[in-house]
């Protein structure tokens, strides 16, 4: 059994980064939604509120993690040029997608739209994560700035999500990979 | 919250100015391999974070109307979000 080394970082990048920080926006929502329809101030003891402090925190480093491995790391692979004279495309991602109009809409929708919607997300939720962490002791005076900034977090949320949906999609059809190999079990051992 | 919009907005612009123009395109390759998407994302990423810091000097002692804010917050990434949507990209591309 083995893989790229690619392959891992592309891993790395969508289900390690990506998807925890998915999770961890689902998790951002359920707070805020306690805080909107909760009567009064939520009985959270400060050891509590420290670890809903950690959790914000991981999850904008998670959102970052992602969009700047996905940027900085895989699009490269992804986007590579096709040098003079090679033919299979397998190891140039993007080319491969074009070389087929069935497949080309991976691209020309799936990608263009993520690489650029997908940094909507940290920045979103940083502004969210930020304003839980200030206000978080203040739900009755600032309850209808919780429920702005609620919608906020569900459109990082979708935009995350779309991303993440793509990017899944567009590896399936035209995997990110390459590299050293990385075996993970000998001869079925 | 404005500079998160305001940031959206920026991105928006960005990727469809990137698309429409080889020049522009050019100007916000700061890094080769990840190409134009390089700049895009490096100048939305100093428009949110310098909006917030301006924000944050000039409103922090301040009550502001936070329905106007928010409001023009919500079209800024409304917009943002249109433009980053390709087929209305190349719409207003005339692709």
């Amino acid at each position: 059994m083995q893989i790229t080394v690619r392959d891992l970082v592309t891993m790395i990048h969508g289900m390690l980064f990506g998807g925890f920080f998915l999770m961890a926006c689902f998790g951002a929502l359920v707070l805020l939604h306690r805080s909107v329809i909760s009567q009064g101030p939520a009985n959270v003891t400060e050891r509590g509120r420290g670890r809903e402090r950690v959790f914000l925190v991981v999850m904008v480093l998670l959102g970052w993690a992602a969009v700047l491995s996905g940027a900085y790391v895989v699009y490269p692979w992804y986007r590579a040029v096709v040098p003079p004279g090679v033919m299979n495309l397998g190891a140039y991602p993007q080319r491969l997608l074009m070389a087929d109009a069935h497949t080309a809409g991976w691209h020309t929708l799936g990608m263009e739209w993520k690489e650029h919607v997908a940094w909507m997300a940290p920045m979103l939720m940083t502004m969210v994560a930020w304003v839980m962490m200030k206000y978080d002791d203040a739900v009755e005076e600032h309850r209808r700035l919780r429920s702005i900034v609620a919608v906020f977090a569900v459109v990082a949320f979708l935009a995350a999500g779309v991303a993440g949906e793509f990017g899944a999609l567009i590896d399936k059809h035209a995997p990110v990979e390459g590299g050293p190999v990385i075996t993970l079990e000998r001869d079925g051992k | 919250m404005l500079a998160a919009g305001a940031g959206c907005f920026a991105l928006g612009v960005l990727a469809v100015a990137g698309d429409g123009s080889k020049a522009v395109a050019k100007l916000l390759t700061f890094y080769r391999p990840t190409g134009p998407l390089s700049g895009v994302s490096t100048v939305a990423i100093l428009v949110w974070l310098v909006g917030w810091i301006m924000g944050n000097r000039f409103w922090r002692e301040k009550t502001v109307a936070i329905r106007k804010v928010s409001t023009v917050a919500f079209v800024l990434l409304a917009v943002g979000l249109l433009l980053t949507f390709p087929p209305f990209e190349d719409l207003l591309l005339g692709k």
